[in-house]
């Protein structure tokens, strides 16, 4: 897009723009090079404080660090998401087709409850649910991503059913469909496809809050880091975040580009009756920490 | 019921005046972190552009409570002691939440028509006027909406800050709540309704500016 911002380069302008990107590059690597030099002035790069990950001391073995890492810490993750989405999903959809009820009295509670769950903190829930219900730490976190996630899921299927054509509806009904299966298999699968895109974005949001576990004493990724560190001792903090920290992007980011792939795709295939910009925006407002990015899809 | 709150009305001022500055300073800072952002990820260099491609990126899927962890346990192995708490707080939440500025005012500028740049350009306008003059003003109106909706999740996010030394709305409910254990829920529920007013209005009034834009286009 940012071609449209200034002309097509001439050859003047290219070179400016060449040597603006080696200088460019040269200030990013100085500033790269000291930093590094700096990070290991203080010995942040010595093998033996990176040796947890391969040979570690106290008698454990790297196998013990890394199922304790990978199988405990990622999978206890992993688990709270896992049931966590389904739930979220499942009740979400429930919520959206609550939210087309004709009436509005009968709908106001469907919206009510939409509001409230979006406008807390997942942690606050999260509370709500260990020192509230006395919950244990993982129906804890359970409770608070469902709860969020179902009011974020509801909108975007929501959104999905608004864009439709309503031809769809028409001409399912006019063939004697009932409501029910005109809903069912007409109108949601073609939601459901439309907004695969921004429901696999929103499972990355997911994903990232299941982390807020660490601080109501659910023992997953991050707990696991810093139980680890305390075992072994701060010097290895930094290789064990790094693992921590390379294992959120890995995941999050292979799951963002699905997410954009498939918006891609559909934007390609899907006929152009679909108001898209609406969607979009709609998406967008929903939940700003997650989301995709509509233009490029970089 | 009501004893509780009564009880306990400088714990629940005191959490809420913290919970309102964190969401004050960083929501400042990070818009102006964000708008340096989005500058540089349409800026003509291309390294600049790189650069705060993958910084976007590396934020926007990395969790909050990770970059809080990295703060303050993993920083201090570089020799760099963060101030603990409330500025730490600040730096993570801002590193944080410019990403997502920076995203919103972004897909802000690339809302404006293309026939828009394409006219800046044709009448003689540089790059610097056609920005400030032509496309900004259009890309405004559309991003308030998106930046109203990253500011209220800010507001939200402010509670992971709860977890690292930081007593705010939600690590007052925690205190509360652990305090008085019988009444846990009544505790937490008034912390909701604080948040619900203003995360609820805040959201309404988001909704009613982007419709207003929706028409004006």
């Amino acid at each position: 897009m940012s071609s449209v911002l200034y002309d097509a380069p001439g050859p003047v302008a290219r070179r400016r723009e060449a040597w603006g990107s080696v200088v460019g590059v040269l200030v990013i690597l100085v500033g790269l090079f000291f930093a590094v030099r700096y990070a290991a002035g203080r010995g942040v790069f010595q093998l033996d404080r990176w040796d947890v990950l391969w040979d570690p001391p106290k008698g454990q073995t790297a196998a013990d660090v890394w199922r304790s890492l990978l199988v405990q810490g990622l999978g206890a993750t992993l688990r709270a998401a896992a049931i966590a989405a389904p739930l979220a999903l499942g009740l979400g959809l429930l919520l959206a087709l609550w939210r087309r009820v004709p009436n509005v009295w009968l709908r106001a509670p469907a919206i009510g409850v939409v509001e409230i769950a979006r406008g807390l903190p997942v942690l606050l829930v999260m509370l709500f649910g260990w020192l509230g219900f006395n919950m244990q730490p993982l129906s804890a976190v359970v409770f608070g991503l469902t709860l969020y996630n179902m009011a974020i899921f509801a909108e975007i299927l929501r959104a999905g059913l608004a864009a439709l054509p309503r031809g769809q509806a028409e001409a399912s009904l006019a063939i004697g469909m009932t409501r029910w299966q005109t809903l069912l298999s007409i109108e949601l699968p073609q939601a459901v496809r439309t907004m695969t895109p921004s429901l696999i974005a929103q499972l990355v949001v997911l994903l990232k809050d299941s982390s807020l576990g660490f601080i109501i004493g659910y023992v997953e990724l991050l707990r696991v880091i810093q139980r680890n560190t305390a075992f072994f001792g701060a010097d290895y903090t930094v290789a064990l975040f790094v693992v921590g920290a390379g294992v959120y992007l890995a995941i999050n980011i292979s799951l963002s580009r699905l997410a954009i792939r498939l918006q891609r795709r559909g934007s390609r295939r899907s006929a152009g009756t679909i108001d898209k910009q609406k969607l979009t925006v709609a998406t967008a407002m929903l939940d700003p920490t997650g989301g995709l990015d509509k233009s490029t899809g970089f | 019921m009501i004893d509780v709150f009564l009880d306990n009305g400088p714990a629940y001022l005191a959490g809420f005046r913290m919970t309102l500055a964190l969401t004050a300073v960083a929501g400042v800072a990070s818009l102006v972190f964000g708008t340096i952002l989005a500058a540089l990820r349409v800026a003509p260099l291309r390294p600049l552009r790189v650069l705060a491609t993958g910084y976007v990126e590396l934020l926007r899927n990395t969790p909050l409570t990770l970059v809080f962890f990295g703060m303050v346990l993993v920083a201090p192995q570089f020799g760099i002691i963060p101030p603990i708490g409330f500025w730490t707080a600040i730096i993570c939440l801002t590193l944080y939440t410019s990403a997502f500025v920076c995203e919103a005012l972004r897909s802000g500028i690339n809302s404006v028509g293309v026939g828009q740049a394409e006219a800046a350009r044709a009448i003689g306008l540089t790059f610097g006027q056609s920005l400030a003059l032509v496309i900004f003003p259009q890309a405004v109106r559309t991003v308030i909406p998106p930046l109203i909706n990253v500011i209220i999740a800010l507001a939200k996010n402010t509670s992971v800050a709860a977890g690292f030394a930081v007593v705010e709305l939600v690590a007052t409910g925690r205190r509360l709540g652990q305090a008085i254990p019988g009444e846990a829920v009544t505790i937490l529920g008034g912390i909701a309704i604080l948040y619900l007013l203003f995360t609820i209005p805040a959201g309404l009034f988001a909704t009613r500016i982007e419709q207003k834009v929706a028409f004006a286009r």
